[in-house]
């Protein structure tokens, strides 16, 4: 049952097409995770996030400044080529301006009956950004009210937080399981299991996890010898071949500081007497984007308490071509990951991924963090 | 090479030239001696909310860092010191060229103006594109002292919208995100009191403020003047005037520059006087030069062709506001609006509200906005051709660009661009660029 998430992760436009073929909804397209889930469950809407194909493409030149990051344009690729005709709406909360240039320019260019852009605050460490957000996520069900022609009452808001915590909640559990010497799941099925949440139902989702949870997961690879335990940190990364390649190196990713990862599911929504704002204290208070993580890096603490959890024994940083949020945070997060005693290897991604060079690369990282130095001299 | 052309127009030298250059050398010394005076000093970006430091007193004093990276710039030798620091120091060399300009100048220990870096007593910083607020956030782990950083999000959405019946866009301002953004300066306020041991004056907020909106609103009234024919400054002399407003918009001093400056391109347009005497054809750009090469702007003027201004120069720091007919014009002051400072809180929401409304900013809000500025300016200021200036050190600026390209290309607007970048001459080709201005000029019929 593990391989539905990678099944689901590749047949993405179908499943959506089923979906509402089934149930008669709408679905809706978004970028960043900073994207309010709970609100678009609560009405009934299925949210699946945009992301590449992984494939070199000539279509966004025209559209898209070079130095803009190959995600971005990646993204804005697909729409071009209809990958994403069956979506009924598009939205976006802000985070970057990368990824709000290729919302601009899909709704330039691809015919989009719905879409909203979501200001989602930047300086979520000075306190003025809850009650703010909070009108804002108002402002947005209303909008998602009149798009759909229905109210969402205050029960829809209970069940869309339930669906997405019980969601959560499970990853969570799984990625528990991931501590221990003998990980039952290896880091890329982790990968394809947390971004096929993003494109699926959540309920459809937490039945294989809960399934995963109770009949596959215990003593699963128990035979595999899990090597060198490494962490993952970076901007959006869905790049299987990568994962997969490193963990046929004598390696496997035992945890990761990624948003389609754990930056996406990591904390729950704790539900008080007012939903809305509970959800805003949601995305106010999770592992912040960079783009989103200052003054303070309060990012690194969370990637810290990770590394020594998951009992990490070194760190890939990977970050998209161009990203200049996680650019901007590079130097500090190896500096501190470096003070702390774990060794980083810092990689540049793109579309595609040069594997052959990048496994030497990391051949030689996993190496330094084997063997003892005389052996490497 | 252009045909040597006959002069049309009287030309004269501009009377305040030399008051810029001693204004603007005065603002850089003043920031590094101000520890001597007992005074404050802050840095951060500009077109920011300076009138705010300016209520702990007389004596603060700012380092804004575009100006100063572009000052870095336009010295391409310690540019390249500065570019070599910053990436010894791991940072990709892909990020904003004057924040790493300023970090790079930070990391040598080196003032562009002389002597060491002076380091800030805090930052005070927006958060709009991707880098404003990192900026600050690494500048202060270089120094490693721990200084007090503020940064106030301003990103909360269009503040202007599209009439779909007339096509002109009008003020439709999200209140939500402006009462944000005063919220989170009343926070700093309180914060910035603890931290300088000094007690906050509101009235010298109002005047700091007065200053801001009386500056931001005669900048407009010099860019508009500018609309004549000939064109009484050119784009290169421009970018010299602006600056002030990048420097500090709250400055009394700066306010009574900008009065005489005023005054004397009214007369120059009054008189006929030309920035460029052979001026037979006009062009705009969009946002920042290169500022190591701004001997682009003197070779279009072989053509005949001078450049007016831009989306940058005229909107950057100042305030332009659409009239019901799509005509820009200058906001008019507080003082015309009938408004007058009397708390704080009313203060800092008109700020708030000035500097959500930001043309150049709203591009990163609303991604037809600048389209629509763009081809204003092109015909109130009678233009005959845009050059658009892909621009690789500076993520913020260059959102749609691509976009605006097509837009203008779609209108029958003759476009050109070249690729480059403000504050790294590497990633600029002279040679290169000069050959697609002359296809340029010759499109535009300068032969």
């Amino acid at each position: 049952m593990i391989g539905k998430f990678e099944e689901w992760y590749n047949g993405r436009h179908e499943y959506a097409r089923e979906w509402k073929n089934k149930t008669g909804g709408k679905v809706i397209g978004y970028f960043c995770t900073y994207v309010p889930e709970e609100i678009l469950y609560a009405a009934n809407i299925l949210p699946v996030r945009i992301l590449g194909g992984h494939t070199p493409q000539s279509l966004t030149e025209a559209y898209i400044f070079g130095m803009y990051c190959p995600f971005c344009r990646d993204c804005l690729a697909q729409g071009l080529e209809g990958k994403y005709e069956y979506l009924d709406g598009l939205m976006i909360a802000q985070s970057c301006l990368h990824i709000r240039q290729s919302f601009s320019s899909w709704i330039n260019h691809i015919p989009t009956k719905f879409s909203y852009l979501l200001p989602m605050p930047n300086a979520l460490q000075n306190n003025a950004c809850l009650p703010y957000l909070r009108e804002e996520y108002i402002k947005f069900k209303k909008a998602i009210e009149e798009w759909i022609r229905q109210d969402i009452t205050e029960e829809n808001l209970v069940q869309g937080i339930e669906t997405m915590n019980r969601n959560r909640r499970l990853m969570k559990e799984i990625y528990n399981l991931r501590r221990s010497d003998s990980p039952p799941i290896t880091g890329l099925e982790s990968m394809y299991m947390v971004v096929s949440s993003q494109m699926v139902d959540k309920n459809d989702h937490s039945q294989v996890l809960e399934e995963f949870l109770t009949v596959e997961s215990k003593g699963r690879l128990k035979n595999r010898d899990q090597g060198v335990r490494l962490m993952i940190i970076g901007s959006e990364d869905d790049d299987t071949n990568f994962i997969k390649m490193v963990e046929t190196l004598g390696a496997t990713i035992v945890c990761d500081d990624h948003c389609t990862g754990t930056r996406y599911f990591w904390d729950e929504v704790r539900v008080d007497s007012d939903p809305i704002l509970s959800i805003a204290k949601r995305y106010i208070i999770r592992t912040p984007c960079p783009s989103k993580d200052m003054p303070e890096h309060l990012r690194f603490k969370r990637i810290l308490e990770f590394a020594k959890d998951f009992r990490v024994e070194g760190a890939l940083v990977v970050q998209q071509k161009f990203c200049d949020p996680h650019e901007n945070d590079k130097v500090a997060l190896i500096q501190m990951l470096r003070e702390n005693g774990i060794k980083t290897l810092s990689l540049e991604f793109d579309v595609t991924v040069p594997i052959g060079p990048f496994r030497i690369r990391v051949e030689a990282f996993l190496e330094t963090l084997t063997a003892d130095e005389s052996e490497l001299f | 090479m252009a045909t040597e052309l006959k002069a049309k127009y009287p030309t004269a030298p501009l009377k305040c030239w030399a008051k810029v250059k001693e204004l603007r050398q005065k603002y850089y010394q003043d920031y590094a001696l101000a520890h001597e005076k007992g005074g404050i000093r802050w840095s951060g970006g500009a077109a920011n909310l300076e009138p705010v430091p300016a209520g702990l007193g007389r004596d603060v004093y700012m380092l804004t860092g575009e100006p100063y990276g572009a000052s870095i710039a336009y010295d391409r030798a310690f540019a390249a010191k500065c570019h070599a620091a910053a990436e010894q120091a791991g940072y990709p060399r892909d990020l904003c060229a004057y924040m790493r300009n300023y970090w790079g100048s930070k990391l040598l220990k080196t003032y562009a103006f002389g002597g060491p870096f002076p380091e800030p007593d805090f930052y005070w910083q927006f958060h709009l594109c991707c880098s404003h607020g990192k900026w600050y956030q690494e500048a202060a782990r270089i120094e490693g002292k721990g200084r007090p950083v503020f940064i106030t999000d301003v990103v909360v959405g269009p503040y202007f919208k599209r009439n779909e019946r007339t096509g002109h866009f009008y003020a439709d301002p999200n209140k939500n995100g402006i009462r944000y953004i005063a919220d989170q300066v009343h926070e700093h306020i309180e914060r910035l009191e603890k931290i300088t041991g000094r007690t906050y004056q509101d009235e010298l907020l109002f005047e700091a403020t007065e200053n801001y909106f009386n500056m931001t609103s005669l900048w407009a009234e010099i860019c508009i003047l500018n609309q004549a024919i000939p064109a009484p400054l050119d784009e290169k002399t421009i970018f010299s005037l602006y600056v002030l407003g990048a420097l500090n918009k709250s400055s009394k001093q700066y306010v009574d520059f900008y009065r005489e400056l005023r005054d004397e391109v009214q007369d120059r347009v009054s008189r006929g006087i030309a920035a460029l005497s052979t001026e037979r054809a006009r062009i705009m750009s969009d946002i920042q030069p290169p500022w190591g090469f701004l001997e682009i702007f003197r070779y279009i003027e072989q053509f005949g062709c001078v450049s007016v201004g831009s989306m940058y120069s005229i909107n950057l720091q100042f305030s332009l506001d659409i009239k019901e007919d799509g005509t820009l014009r200058p906001l008019p002051t507080l003082k015309e609006r009938g408004i007058e400072l009397k708390s704080r809180d009313q203060c800092l929401m008109l700020l708030a509200d000035h500097l959500a409304s930001n043309l150049w900013g709203q591009n990163m809000q609303e991604h037809t906005l600048k389209n629509y500025i763009m081809e204003k300016i092109y015909e109130q200021w009678h233009c005959n051709g845009i050059m658009i200036h892909y621009n690789r050190g500076c993520e913020g600026l260059s959102l749609n660009v691509a976009e605006n390209r097509l837009y203008l290309i779609e209108k029958g607007i003759p476009v050109v661009t070249y690729e480059g970048n403000m504050g790294d001459e590497r990633e600029f080709d002279l040679a290169e660029t000069l050959k697609r201005i002359d296809t340029f000029m010759e499109t535009l019929g300068l032969k």
